[in-house]
């Protein structure tokens, strides 16, 4: 965008009075620390925005009961953006303009996240994504953060299992033509596979809302494969494994944190027994943070176990919160820098260090479904 | 040879969903001339339905099937004369540009009621016909395709009787071929309007329960791109013309199917819209419409 027309001099004046005492008025000590937060809590990938919010709401309550950051209460404001594209800039806008937020938290998706992420580098004010995959995601610039792994380490710990573990030799892909995170996801596991000697056998295309992939399938069955690699969502996942076993295809079919939801299993049903993905975090670790926080979100949630996508919520605000107090202050650019400048921060994922790409490199999980239950396999570290 | 026999049968209940859509479409064109935008919504709805009958009935049972399917189609049938009660009659005699922008709203009313009394998640439709895997010289065929081609072609039939056996159906017809003439012969235009709407609204209903059942993930939003496909597919028959919308229904559905199993899978819609395009080209009425100068 052009730079803003000139402004009249004596215009101006008056104005960067109102700005600057808008500023003291926005710094009083008893004023909450305004967090913006932009989710799916409705919509086709609602499951993940309930419970990255769960996880943001129960971290920044237990912040609060703690005392706060720098003395001031958390205030968390959340906008839904229905899972619908184009919502996410839009809920960025208004939590920046309108709210006057310090920090976004958001998305899950990497293609929502893709959508804020501009947004909030053009108003100077941190976003940290809890986990969102994709590697574009951060290199939209100097704001913009995440807790999570990245989908070219994710790639490569799932073709390394699909390769090792499953002893695949041959391998169809089955991914989104217009989703980022499973464009991205399904380009470096191609890399990654044929780069360790396996034959990607067919790769075939669906796009966003398809809920009919009878045809891919039996294209993938007539060419034979070991393993059919899906790198979408769970929605999509769990009716294309459910008609893949209507089709007879009785090989295994392999995930990323896509198919992480309560819904999965309940949509894919049976047909995904043999089934495996990799996330971020299993409760069953017995590490200290991690039964701390099972527990802790059991007591405020009904009883509900967490996932991979609440973990990373509640750390995204962990990570937050300790960068406003090593920077002793809200504004943008220091906060920024403070972020920049965590390490081995420890939380319910694990200990996060943000790298000089404004990423964070974590273990993997992977989980394989059998007899309709999610076990936990095997964590691979970076 | 077998993946070609696969995908035709893919193709096959792919299309044979898409015709249970169109034929609505097509039938309240053929007799008011304009399109029910709401049609794909009332589709949605028929999903639901089933969904909330069919949680109260045994799963994988012929008849919890039926029950589940017939409560969708009446269900489904009073909303779509409701809808044309409160809603279309009352535009009737304006101009159909009115009507068709009133059907749009409509549309997105029930889409947007949808998301708030149903809620915007997906759910997991039940499994309310038996599961089973029908394999014949290599080629598998689930029950859920079965059922769904048989109880299309079934209702089919059924409505090409009912259009051309029947005395509402010689009314519809006569309705269609000239409204005011009708009326000057002692037809009821309101009843056979009210009908016409009843039995596309319940195909539609069936047509939701069947596609919630080969696709169980039912949102509020989910008769969008169905709903789009099928209101081509009633084009590229002849808009109007029932035998058409099946036709073009089946064509639409195989030419997806083949351009999905093939490698240009990513231009799917592309090519299935240019197909569209194509044939419109050469037959500006569609496949088996009748061309007409409109009168001015």
């Amino acid at each position: 965008m052009p730079a803003a027309a000139p402004f009249p001099a004596r215009a101006a004046r008056p104005l960067l009075a109102l700005a600057s005492g808008l500023a003291a008025f926005a710094l009083r000590a008893d004023d909450p620390v305004r967090v913006g937060e932009y989710a799916s809590l409705t919509g086709k990938e609602a499951s993940w925005g309930q419970s990255s919010h769960k996880g943001i709401t129960m971290a920044v309550e237990e912040i609060n009961a703690a005392g706060g950051v720098l003395g001031r209460r958390i205030e968390l404001i959340t906008e839904d953006n229905q899972s619908v594209p184009g919502q996410s800039a839009t809920a960025a806008k208004k939590l920046i303009a309108r709210d006057k937020v310090v920090a976004l938290l958001g998305e899950v998706s990497s293609g929502r996240s893709l959508e804020a992420a501009p947004v909030a580098q053009g108003a100077r004010i941190p976003m940290i994504a809890p986990a969102s995959t994709n590697p574009k995601v951060t290199q939209v610039g100097s704001y913009i953060f995440r807790v999570c792994f990245i989908d070219s380490f994710q790639a490569s710990v799932i073709a390394k299992f699909v390769g090792g573990e499953l002893k695949a030799r041959r391998v169809a892909i089955l991914s989104s033509v217009s989703n980022a995170y499973s464009v991205g996801l399904a380009r470096i596991f191609r890399e990654r596979f044929a780069a360790a000697g396996g034959v990607i056998s067919g790769e075939q295309k669906y796009s966003e809302g398809d809920k009919d992939f009878r045809a891919q399938l039996t294209a993938i069955g007539a060419a034979g494969c070991d393993a059919v690699f899906v790198p979408g969502y769970y929605e999509e996942a769990a009716l294309i494994v459910r008609q893949a076993r209507d089709l007879g295809l009785a090989m295994p079919f392999v995930g990323g944190d896509g198919w992480v939801s309560d819904q999965l299993l309940l949509i894919g049903g049976d047909a995904l027994n043999g089934c495996y993905y990799s996330t971020h975090f299993s409760p069953e670790n017995d590490s200290p943070v991690v039964r701390r926080f099972v527990s802790g979100y059991r007591a405020r949630w009904e009883n509900e176990t967490p996932d991979a996508f609440a973990a990373l919520g509640y750390d995204a605000v962990g990570v937050l919160a300790d960068a406003i107090r090593r920077a002793g202050s809200t504004e943008g650019p220091r906060l920024r820098d403070a972020i920049a400048g965590t390490r081995n921060f420890m939380g319910a994922t694990g200990e996060t260090t943000i790298d000089a790409n404004r990423d964070a490199s974590k273990p993997a999980t992977i989980i394989a479904i059998r007899g309709g239950r999610l076990n936990y396999l095997e964590a691979v570290a970076p | 040879m077998s993946e070609f026999l696969q995908q035709l049968i893919n193709g096959l209940s792919l299309g044979a969903i898409y015709a249970l859509i169109a034929l609505g479409y097509t039938m309240v064109y053929g007799v008011l001339r304009f399109i029910n935008f709401a049609h794909s919504d009332v589709f949605m709805v028929g999903a639901f339905i089933g969904y909330y009958v069919g949680r109260h009935l045994p799963e994988g049972t012929v008849w919890g099937g039926l029950i589940a399917m017939a409560a969708a189609m009446a269900g489904c049938a009073v909303l779509g004369i409701g809808i044309e009660r409160l809603v279309y009659r009352p535009l009737r005699s304006g101009p159909t540009l009115n009507v068709l922008i009133t059907a749009i709203g409509m549309s997105l009313f029930l889409e947007y009621s949808g998301q708030l009394v149903f809620g915007a998640t997906p759910r997991a439709f039940p499994s309310i016909f038996p599961a089973k895997l029908i394999e014949v010289h290599g080629l598998i065929v689930s029950m859920n395709q079965v059922i769904v081609i048989v109880v299309a072609a079934v209702l089919m039939v059924a409505l090409e009787f009912a259009v051309f056996k029947t005395k509402i159906g010689t009314a519809m017809r006569a309705v269609a071929l000239n409204p005011k003439a009708a009326q000057l012969v002692g037809i009821n235009i309101d009843v056979v309007i009210s009908f016409t709407f009843g039995l596309g609204s319940a195909l539609a209903g069936a047509g939701g329960v069947l596609y919630a059942l080969n696709y169980p993930s039912i949102d509020p939003l989910m008769g969008l791109v169905p709903g789009l496909k099928a209101f081509v597919a009633a084009v590229l028959g002849g808009v109007g013309n029932i035998p058409g919308a099946a036709l073009g229904a089946l064509i639409l559905g195989m030419v997806e199917t083949f351009v999905d199993g093939s490698r240009w899978s990513t231009y799917k819609d592309a090519i299935a819209f240019a197909t569209l395009i194509g044939i419109l080209l050469f037959r500006p009425a569609g496949l088996l419409g009748r061309f007409t100068a409109e009168k001015v």
